[in-house]
């Protein structure tokens, strides 16, 4: 992982005098007013790729991951504050242009996804941040005349050995330039035991724009001109407009226009509301296709069908299929789980300008580069012309890294011939309609165990379609015919990208994998992606294995991971902290699940109270965590708290239903999320290490269902297998 | 025309009178912080106050509020309840994308405005008609009883 990271590290460091017209560069971003204004005529430095300087003192880093709330915004500028020795609160962001410069090193794509943020960062902006120190410091040496390895830095001024000598940084800048300094080849990066900022807990560096609703967010963005944009969607995904009949439409006062779209049809008005209703009074005669006769129902039953035959063998360790012959203890259960929206709270929404010359967008997505390919594309114009601007975006769970770019994409096909702006802006019931879900998943899994109570065997078939397959991304993410992302948390040893396995060791392990054709929606990343499915079936039915065995759960996993000491100390700690041995008295229960995602270990304990009419409560959770150097644990607290938030609320009643090619489910009435009367009491302990930091924004939102299922056995003796967990009449109040 | 009372200003306003007032708010007065989250009343995003009660404005249209005062998360006022809970949102670090917030901090201070004490279940069910998909809500509960506790310890106002 190490490795990589260096691998991709810019070497395009370089210093120049600039006059960055960055103004175009700036919405969204929470900038005191007077820092903004100041900044123009100034002086300019850029330090490397990362890093400018003015000569005001302005430090500016040049933020190339997208803040949606997984504090991306926070850990960027300490690290960069860390190795230059400044606060990391007077860091100024400024999003990167989308360049390859500026690429996540793992992806190779301008995208903030998969948990890596805080791993892909930690050598580049470090370096960043040390190598700008380097030629401060040389530049202060050689304006005083002192030797370099004299001086030393603290809050943004160099000083002398004595320290009769100081300088801001803003200061050297003129010695910089007049004796043409450039960065080092080679740092030394700051030792651990050394460091101020990484490691303590920092409040979010745009924290304040989001008390007093100065944050701009995507769909705050206001532009001279500009429309707004309501799309008419056929109620089946992929269907088009036959016929549609705009009589009523056009007379709503300010409606403007409507036009067809690959989406549908677009009304323009000069405000949200009257394009709204612009389009509610479209009347439109929809081409259904092909999708039309799908229904949920039919791919669970088509689904446990294809689970019962062989699949694509994604991992085979020993001989399962043997064992579990031979054996007299052998369980079976299929666990079904149904497509989840991943309803972020900012609706879906971008604003495009389209003309001739020009093509800038405003839009909140998780892959800047994929978006601008995507429109260079559908343009016809060069990659580099796409100008993209980046916003704060209002949540993210997956659904802003749409590979079609398709919010994107309605926005730039409305602005296009109008030579105005235009904000298409989805309503909530369009998003949860949307098309792009969690898959629906089957998975069949056969266990046994041994004269010991030890699982012998497994052997899970996943059934569900491929997120990755048909798309650029299928190189990388298809390994003989398998989507990664159907078989991740499953397998007990890495496969392709992903460099971990279950952290289990169970001797014969089998995994197959059916990926059906992908019709009647997209599926799509969420929170967790492959785990959100596959590690619920897993902790699950290694429950029910630790059951047909007579192991207690918890002992049985720290049993199980003897060979990988990240997770079996966690679990150790977890029994000590959740007071696992502590009865828990009547109608209670606890439950345990343990995970491996993106390289950091997570378990957890869910306690639960259940009453006789189904109704239960989670009333406390305690999670244990080592996602290597816990950088910022502030926000790593903050993103098991959300994780677990986000994971239990689907688990609990979280349901998309595809019924005759349409979705039954249209807004928070219908599609419920978790509320703060059932959010429960949450512990958090992060073993911090010195291994390099490794993901934690999605870790917490698998564990919690599997551990809550479990807490449901212990307390009642009854398996749930039928996501969510309102469909098997029990209901989290 | 109507004209509106927002933040202690007269507004006069040019939208459609069934416009609801979250629209107004943020397409004509250009005061953002109100969010779009359902248009129905069911997330609490585009929660303001209407003569101190908490109201969703995504279902309020302008019409039946002439002559209400309105206050939105862009209020200032020194010292008041509203600049109260937002110091302790900060404090505790509650905002993780931070698109919910305004809605949050605007139940929470009505909450407080009546109710200076709240318990518990007060707390709850105050704040049940608020959705936040980032699950900040433990970090809620925290700040809403720092304020409380600022509230009625440090005879704060």
């Amino acid at each position: 992982m190490n490795k990589r990271i260096e691998s991709g590290i810019s070497r395009r460091t370089f210093v120049k005098a600039a006059s960055t017209a960055a103004g175009s560069l700036l919405v969204g971003i929470h900038l005191p007013a007077s820092s903004e204004q100041k900044k123009m005529p100034l002086q300019q430095t850029v330090m490397n790729s990362f890093i400018r300087i003015d000569n005001d003192n302005t430090i500016t880093l040049l933020a190339n991951h997208s803040e949606f709330g997984n504090g991306a915004y926070t850990i960027m500028p300490m690290m960069v504050a860390e190795e230059l020795d400044v606060p990391y609160e007077k860091i100024r962001l400024e999003p990167a242009p989308t360049r390859p410069e500026y690429y996540s090193p793992i992806f190779r794509e301008y995208l903030t996804a998969g948990s890596v943020t805080t791993g892909s960062c930690w050598i580049p902006l470090r370096t960043a941040g040390a190598k700008a120190r380097a030629m401060l410091i040389d530049a202060a040496s050689k304006k005083w005349d002192q030797p370099s390895e004299t001086l030393h830095t603290n809050n943004g001024r160099v000083f002398s050995e004595n320290g009769q000598l100081s300088a801001n940084y803003g200061d050297l800048l003129h010695t910089i330039h007049a004796e043409g300094i450039v960065p080092p080849e080679k740092v030394a990066l700051k030792d651990p035991s050394k460091f101020k900022i990484l490691g303590k807990p920092a409040r979010r560096h745009e924290g304040s724009s989001k008390v007093d609703g100065s944050a701009v967010f995507g769909i705050d963005i206001k532009l001279p001109d500009m429309l707004y944009g309501s799309i008419a969607r056929c109620p089946v995904y992929g269907g088009t407009a036959k016929y549609y009949d705009t009589s009523e439409t056009l007379k709503i006062p300010g409606v403007i226009k409507v036009k067809e779209l690959s989406a549908g049809v677009v009304v323009l008005a000069n405000s949200y509301w009257a394009a709204l209703k612009g389009r509610k009074a479209l009347k439109i005669e929809w081409v259904e296709g092909a999708n039309s006769s799908l229904s949920s129902d039919l791919f669970f039953q088509e689904y446990r069908d294809l689970a019962g035959k062989p699949g694509i063998v994604a991992e085979n360790i020993g001989d399962s299929i043997a064992s579990i012959k031979l054996s007299d203890n052998v369980i079976e259960s299929v666990y079904e789980m149904p497509y989840l929206a991943h309803a972020t709270m900012e609706p879906p929404n971008c604003t495009a300008l389209v003309t001739n010359d020009r093509c800038e967008i405003w839009s909140g997505t998780q892959s800047q580069s994929n978006d601008q390919k995507v429109v260079a594309k559908l343009l016809g114009r060069p990659q580099e012309s796409i100008i993209i601007h980046r916003p704060l975006m209002g949540g993210s769970f997956g659904r802003r890294a749409a590979k079609s770019a398709d919010f994107t994409v309605n926005a730039v096909e409305a602005a296009n011939g109008e030579g105005v702006p235009v904000q298409v802006i989805w309503s909530r019931e369009e998003d949860i309609k949307g098309g792009h879900y969690r898959p629906l998943f089957v998975h069949k899994l056969r266990g046994a165990v041994d004269d010991e109570g030890m699982p012998i065997a497994w052997h899970q078939t996943v059934v569900g379609q491929s997120i990755m397959e048909g798309t650029r991304f299928a190189p990388a993410f298809m390994v003989n015919g398998v989507d990664l992302y159907s078989v991740d948390g499953c397998l007990q040893e890495p496969l392709g990208l992903f460099p971990y396995g279950t952290s289990y060791h169970i001797p014969n392990h089998r995994v197959e994998c059916h990926n059906p054709p992908k019709i009647g929606v997209v599926p799509m990343e969420w929170r967790s992606v492959g785990h959100s499915h596959t590690g619920i079936a897993y902790e699950c039915f290694l429950d029910e294995l630790a059951a047909a065995g007579g192991k207690d759960p918890l002992d049985l996993r720290i049993a199980l991971t003897k060979d990988n000491p990240r997770m079996h100390k966690l679990l150790k700690l977890l029994k000590e902290k959740s007071n696992w041995l502590k009865p828990i008295g009547k109608n209670r229960g606890r439950g345990v699940a343990a995970r491996v995602y993106s390289v950091s270990p997570i378990a957890q304990v869910a306690e639960i109270t259940m009453s006789d009419n189904g109704e239960f409560t989670v009333d406390r959770v305690v999670c244990v965590v080592d996602c290597g150097f816990a950088v910022n644990p502030l926000g790593i607290e903050a993103q098991i708290e959300g994780g677990i938030a986000y994971g239990l609320g689907a688990a609990a009643f979280g349901e998309i239903e595809l019924q005759d090619g349409q979705i039954k489910q249209s807004n928070f009435n219908d599609y419920n999320v978790l509320r703060i009367t059932q959010m429960p009491e949450i512990e958090v302990y992060i073993v911090s290490s010195d291994q390099p930091p490794t993901g934690v924004g999605e870790q917490a939102t698998t564990p919690i269902a599997p551990a809550v299922v479990n807490a449901v056995f212990n307390a009642s003796g009854k398996r749930i297998k039928r996501f969510p967990l309102a469909k098997s009449g029990l209901k989290l109040v | 025309m109507v004209t509106l009372d927002i933040n202690g200003k007269k507004r006069p306003i040019n939208s459609d009178l069934d416009t609801p007032l979250l629209w107004v708010l943020r397409d004509e007065l250009a005061l953002t912080g109100t969010k779009y989250g359902c248009g129905i009343s069911m997330c609490g995003a585009c929660t303001v106050h209407m003569d101190g009660e908490p109201v969703r404005s995504c279902a309020l249209p302008v019409e039946v509020i002439k002559n209400k005062k309105i206050v939105t998360i862009e209020h200032k006022q020194k010292n008041g309840i509203l600049s109260l809970v937002q110091q302790k949102w900060l404090e505790h670090d509650v905002a993780q994308c931070g698109y919910c917030q305004s809605g949050q901090i605007m139940s929470a201070t009505a909450l407080l405005n009546k109710n200076p004490s709240p318990s518990d279940e007060q707390i709850e069910a105050a704040m049940s008609g608020n959705i936040c998909r980032c699950g900040t809500y433990q970090r809620v509960r925290i700040a809403i009883r720092a304020a409380s506790n600022a509230l009625t310890q440090d005879a704060y106002l």
